[in-house]
């Protein structure tokens, strides 16, 4: 077994030496940073502002959301439905009801809206500030403390009833699932293409002379999973440094405007109560930003960390052996199109299904997807952020991955130790099949 | 005393049988010609001896007991289908292929100056193998396939692919090694190019052996008792001169000289033909016409099938 190190350090110093490594290394937290810089622009930019229609029947927050640039709230004590009227004549952008639930501090918060949903920082800053108020009133009980911060949530609605998505929670979940949906197609085709490689090279004799095609296999897989790590922990180092950077820097851009404010006030005092609520605007534009991460820190976060690791390298392992038994049926790239497609159906139907689980991330649906192992990986990350996942259900998920994982492994080792050595023979299924008793 | 022995070999492939309860033994210290035409079944036993794949039923023996993975280490193969990562830096690459050998880094990057420099290749070993020339390259595969030392050395068509300079380099580092105690595999279908190599030789047609031993053997075991003399003189008299228990097969004249190949249907010897001769030409040469393997394979393979 000592030669699969061997193996594993040639397949990742190979790939991390190569320049399309280095550049996509550089390029992705570019392209992550532009996703959050372009947001934060254009919030600044935007002279549009959103006005919101606050329903609160528990009487406690009125007048006690921030405003800024971006929304103004407005306090009415109207029924639902005639203002939901008044949403569509389009005067307000949409409508926050927050209704005391029986048994319990924690009010339900619902948000209507029309066509458009309302932003994330505006979700934040109205769950902080409700949040906020509940803290202060629980003062020092901690039970009721871990009760809020579990419990409290926010949740969109289209004005015609239905749910649309809440919050954090569907970032989150869509951004793990898309990570694993990325990591798998993106490696587990190098992994393809390192045995395709190795098979038209005619290399691959060579190495099995030395080594067992398992071996050679696991090595590859594992060697190129250390590839992707390496990236991945590159992207979040490098994108956090841009992050960083740019919330310094808008936090300057935000100081000088305060400043100007300043010099502007001292020449028109009379102008005061504007001058103040501008600087107030651009504190708050940070302190969304910030509370971003704030309610970040209310999901089951150890859960979904423990999780994703899991999912994450499950389903790589589970479909990079799938890819690897296919790219040893092949002789060339351009044949790998009839394998890969039910290969990659489960995983593209899981991202396909993602928005009907969001709607209800316990339903059944839900439930199928996130056992069976070749949609699991993304549906289960899907499903997590937003709580109420049984322990039983996690437990079972996770043993049929392991499973599955070991079940492909098994097919792709049978297969690809007699695919490689096929020169110059188009496969069938059929064939692969036949191969399994070889 | 036997290396390899292989004992009632059998492997299909789905209907196909590509070797056939097959028996070999492959001598310590010999050059072992494993011959017979395309899709005999070579590749197969050759690889079932590397234990690239696993065979159906029998054994293989190293030095009497049954083979496991760890002898891989002292077998060095060098595949009909040639091959090396094209994009990997050639010295990185053997050091790569050496340490699959079980060798250790330091010993690889040793050895592998050794021979870089015999084969004059020192100054290519930070390029990529594409930037090599063919010839190089197949240098580099010889290289790689007896850095590590190995007792025994698989070559399957070794001589393909290689240009007349390099083909007499690497035949001569073989029999260097051969004569140092490596076994030598040598796998072919060209016999004429081992011929002159091989101590020992296998003949395998359609997935069976039909014969082997030493090349001596098989082919005093197969030769017709023919004769080629060579003499000038009239060419009548010598015919009507012989009696019918020599058949004259083949003559041909080149002014003065007369070449004839005439077989001996009884148990006669060269020097009763010269008895006969003697007195009427003058007798230039005399030799025994010893078959080439290729005639023998061609005649193996035909009676079989017949």
């Amino acid at each position: 077994m000592s030669k699969v190190p061997l193996i594993i350090r040639r397949e990742y110093l190979t790939r991390v030496r190569k320049k399309s490594f280095i550049i996509m290394t550089i390029v992705g937290p570019l392209l992550m940073g532009l996703l959050f810089i372009i947001p934060i622009m254009l919030s600044q930019v935007s002279d549009k502002t959103s006005k919101i229609l606050v329903l609160d029947h528990t009487g406690i927050y009125k007048n006690k959301f921030q405003q800024n640039n971006n929304v103004e709230f407005y306090y009415d004590d109207l029924n639902i439905d005639s203002a939901k009227k008044k949403l569509k004549t389009e005067e307000y952008f949409s409508i926050l009801v927050i209704d005391q639930q029986p048994g319990t501090t924690i009010p339900s918060i619902v948000i209507y809206h029309g066509d458009a949903q309302p932003s994330l920082p505006v979700l934040m800053g109205i769950q902080n500030t409700i949040q906020h108020e509940l803290e202060t009133a629980a003062g020092c009980d901690e039970q009721l403390l871990g009760k809020i911060k579990n419990n409290l949530n926010v949740v969109t609605r289209r004005t015609g009833g239905e749910e649309t998505s809440s919050g954090v929670a569907t970032g989150i979940g869509y951004a793990a699932g898309f990570l694993i949906y990325f990591f798998i197609f993106l490696y587990g085709a190098q992994v393809m293409r390192g045995v395709i490689e190795e098979k038209t090279n005619r290399i691959v004799e060579v190495i099995i002379s030395s080594v067992k095609p398992f071996q050679l296999m696991m090595g590859k897989i594992i060697g190129i999973a250390l590839v992707g790590l390496t990236q991945f922990v590159l992207w979040i180092i490098l994108t956090s440094i841009i992050f960083s950077a740019t919330t310094i820097f808008f936090s300057q851009k935000a100081s000088t405007k305060t400043t100007q404010a300043i010099t502007v006030q001292a020449k028109t005092p009379s102008d005061e109560l504007g001058q103040n609520s501008v600087s107030a605007d651009d504190l708050s534009n940070l302190d969304m930003r910030s509370s971003i991460i704030a309610s970040i820190s209310s999901l089951p976060l150890s859960t979904i960390t423990i999780c994703f690791v899991i999912y994450f390298l499950g389903g790589y392992l589970l479909y990079s052996a799938l890819f690897a038994a296919i790219g040893s049926a092949v002789d060339s790239e351009a044949d790998t199109q009839q394998f890969m497609l039910p290969v990659t159906i489960p995983l593209i139907l899981s991202m396909i299904v993602s928005s009907s689980i969001i709607l209800k991330p316990n339903g059944p649906i839900a439930f199928w997807f996130s056992m069976f192992p070749l949609t699991s990986p993304v549906t289960m990350m899907i499903r997590l952020p937003f709580g109420g996942v049984p322990i039983w259900q996690i437990a079972l998920s996770i043993s049929l991955l392991i499973l599955g994982f070991l079940g492909t492994t098994w097919f792709a080792s049978k297969v690809y130790r007699t695919g490689i050595l096929m020169y110059g023979k188009k496969a069938s299924w059929r064939e692969l099949f036949r191969w399994l008793k070889y | 005393m036997n290396l390899v022995e292989i004992q009632n070999l059998s492997k299909s492939y789905s209907g196909h049988r590509a070797l056939d309860h097959l028996d070999l033994n492959i001598p310590e210290g010999s050059v072992f010609g494993l011959l017979g035409p395309n899709g005999a079944g070579k590749t197969t036993l050759i690889r079932i001896m590397n234990r690239i794949i696993i065979q159906d039923e029998g054994r293989v023996l190293w030095k009497g007991s049954e083979i496991v993975p760890s002898h891989t280490d002292l077998i060095g193969y060098m595949p009909e289908e040639r091959g090396l990562y094209k994009k990997m830096q050639i010295g990185e690459q053997a050091i790569y292929l050496a340490q699959l050998k079980g060798m250790s880094r330091r010993d690889a990057i040793q050895k592998l100056k050794f021979w870089f420099r015999k084969f004059e290749l020192e100054t290519w070993w930070k390029k990529k193998v594409e930037d090599l020339s063919k010839g190089m390259q197949q240098k580099i595969q010889f290289i790689v396939t007896i850095i590590h030392g190995p007792k025994l050395l698989i070559l399957d068509e070794p001589f393909s692919g290689f240009d007349p300079i390099n083909a007499n380099l690497v035949r001569d580092e073989m029999l260097e090694l051969n004569k140092n105690g490596t076994t030598i595999i040598l796998s072919t279908h060209r016999m004429e190019s081992v011929e002159a190599l091989c101590s020992h030789i296998a003949l395998i047609n359609k997935s069976k052996k039909i014969l082997d031993g030493t090349v001596r053997e098989i082919r005093n075991n197969n030769k017709s008792n023919i004769f080629e003399i060579s003499y000038t003189g009239e060419v009548d008299s010598f015919r009507s001169a012989l009696p019918s228990a020599y058949q004259i097969l083949e003559s041909k004249s080149e002014e003065e000289l007369t070449r004839m190949r005439i077989q001996f249907l009884d148990h006669h010897q060269p020097n009763d033909l010269l008895k006969l001769v003697l007195p009427i030409v003058q007798v230039r040469s005399l030799h025994e016409v010893i078959p080439s393997m290729e005639d023998i394979f061609i005649s193996k393979v035909n009676a079989v099938e017949l």
